[in-house]
């Protein structure tokens, strides 16, 4: 039989803000624990929560640039469960009236087109704190620096039918959540997180088949064998007659395999009810206007730019706007060395290669744009050759050196004064008598070995063609 | 709404707490009579009327995105029962 799967995602996204959603902590990551904590967010009995204006208007500005409705009336509801992750025993969060709805994001399809996933919803909501579960005694210790950091939840619709398009979608939402400045999206430090729900149906059918909930996926290539190992589990499952159970399930990426957490809760588990201690959100048109007129450049108007202004192939432009610290670092290279793609080309070359073969990731690269700049601007004048350029380029990489020293303490510059090669050439005709003879008795070829050795003794800084005609006038007279 | 025994009992799970055969027939009783005098209010006409989630007319209190609150960590955790390590420590709960 044929299967089909079928997905849905849960993306929970920390805001990029200074302060928690409900209290004036910090949210700086790291730092000793519990030293982001107040009264509020360690849930202390008569404190009340105080709404951060920004995370309304990064939820607003998410769901502007994700095709969203924004609802004008909003509340926030208490969604209860004993856990210690939140000391209040609840979490506050939006299930009623979510802030944003019915949007859609498009990604590439698996035949090649484009396809819209829907967004079926997008609500505000608090973060959880961290619990470290002690081996050797019986106590389970609480660290609440991330209890109360405000989270977007993004839910789609069940739309997904192939892993791929679940990564297209997952690295379109974070280049739109990064352009906006909503989220840094560090799946390393928690701030992009995202559960899959996944059941199979024969191909052909209407209903859904019964789902799961897979938790724990810290990165797109765990996402992507996640779903590949539970997809096959289901269809073992049915194969062979059984029933799939609606449960959670964590990742485990370092076996590569998934287990049963929990069975999943129903949302009545969670005795929903209106938040009695935050009184609503009203947003008006003013306030919509206002989000939309500063909303920052976002990558779909970034390639269009790039295409007509700048003159790019479109390929550059998809690759460029994967990732903000690509944009950041292309716009200003760019505007330094007055060549857009000479920018492009080192980006996606040389940079790109580096980063890999380094495996940095590319907001931990420290590579500016005046000393990129510096370096294209030194190849495009001649005064370097290309691969010297890469070579100071990985130098500047690794080690942050000034590439114009570099090159001036090592003595790489090209020689631009001719008048410099022919003693060198001299010397190389000499040495070679064998081939210059034959070059001399008419066997042509013998040349490319004289203007090897030639290269050779010039240390490759001269330019070819020069070098060549040089020969020539020494030789052939 | 009809309260049958299921229903206590899924009352009790979610509740954490355990009620003995007796208590359970008297809550089924008391939740009963609750719920049915609440009834009553379904004899009301609230079509068109928005559904109140709060006492006072009031919206959009809000407060900058600006930190306000120091580290200090030792005073929060004298909140406590018990903390070891700067964190809270409480009995050992395994998802």
């Amino acid at each position: 039989m044929e299967w089909e799967i079928v997905m849905g995602l849960e993306v929970h996204t920390e805001l990029a803000t200074k302060t928690k959603i409900f209290c004036g902590c910090s949210t700086a990551f790291g730092g000793e624990p519990n030293t982001h904590v107040c009264e509020i967010c360690s849930g202390m009995p008569g404190t009340l929560p105080l709404l951060n204006r920004r995370v309304v208007e990064y939820a607003v500005r998410t769901g502007l640039a994700t095709n969203c409705n924004i609802t004008r009336k909003n509340k926030f509801d208490r969604k209860n469960y004993f856990y210690p992750d939140l000391p209040k025993a609840y979490q506050i969060s939006q299930l009623y009236l979510p802030i944003c709805r019915n949007g859609f994001i498009e990604v590439k399809a698996a035949d090649g087109g484009t396809k819209k996933i829907g967004i079926h919803e997008i609500h505000m909501e608090e973060d959880a704190g961290k619990l470290v579960h002690d081996e050797f005694s019986d106590c389970t210790l609480v660290d609440y620096n991330r209890c109360g950091v405000p989270l977007l939840e993004i839910v789609s619709e069940p739309d997904f039918r192939e892993a791929s398009e679940v990564v297209d979608y997952l690295e379109k939402l974070r280049a739109i959540l990064q352009f906006t400045g909503v989220s840094d999206c560090k799946m390393q430090e928690g701030s992009l997180r995202a559960d899959v729900n996944l059941s199979v149906r024969p191909k052909g059918q209407a209903e859904f088949g019964t789902r799961t909930e897979m938790k724990n996926l810290n990165s797109f290539r765990a996402i992507a064998r996640a779903i590949e190992y539970e997809s096959r589990r289901q269809i073992d499952i049915l194969e062979d007659g059984g029933k799939v159970v609606q449960e959670t399930r964590r990742w485990d990426d370092t076996r590569g395999v998934s287990y049963a957490m929990r069975s999943k809760e129903d949302a009545q588990d969670y005795k929903y009810f209106p938040e009695p201690d935050l009184p609503p959100i009203e947003i008006s048109d003013a306030f919509i206007e206002k989000v939309k007129a500063e909303m920052p450049e976002l990558p779909e108007a970034k390639k269009r730019r790039y295409i007509e202004e700048l003159g790019l192939p479109e390929y550059d432009t998809s690759i460029l706007t994967s990732d903000l610290a690509f944009v950041r670092l292309f716009e200003a290279t760019e505007k330094l060395c007055q060549s857009p793609k000479d920018a492009a080309n080192w980006i996606m070359g040389e940079v790109m290669k580096l980063l890999n073969d380094s495996g940095t990731l590319p907001e931990d690269m420290t590579l500016s744009p005046e000393k990129l700049a510096a370096v294209i601007n030194m190849v495009k004048a001649g005064k370097i050759n290309r691969g010297t350029g890469k070579t100071v380029l990985e130098k500047v990489f690794s080690q942050d050196v000034d590439p114009e020293t570099y090159v001036k303490e090592n003595n790489l510059a090209q020689i631009t004064d001719l008048s410099a090669l022919r003693p060198v050439l001299e010397e190389v005709i000499a040495a070679n008598e064998k081939s210059v003879s034959e070059y001399k008795g008419g066997k042509t070829q013998a040349m490319g070995y004289i203007m090897g050795q030639a290269m050779r003794a010039l240390k490759g800084k001269a330019p070819a063609q020069e070098v060549q005609k040089l020969l020539h006038e020494m030789l052939d007279s | 709404m009809q309260i049958d025994k299921d229903l206590v009992t899924y009352l009790e799970t979610l509740g954490r707490i355990a009620l003995s055969e007796e208590q359970r027939a008297e809550t089924e009783k008391d939740l009963q009579s609750i719920l049915d005098y609440i009834d009553t209010l379904n004899e009301l006409d609230t079509d068109g009327v928005e559904p109140a989630s709060h006492s006072f007319p009031v919206a959009n209190v809000v407060r900058e995105d600006e930190v306000t609150n120091t580290a200090r960590a030792d005073e929060i955790l004298q909140n406590a029962p018990d903390s070891r390590e700067g964190c809270f420590a409480v009995p050992k709960t395994v998802e």
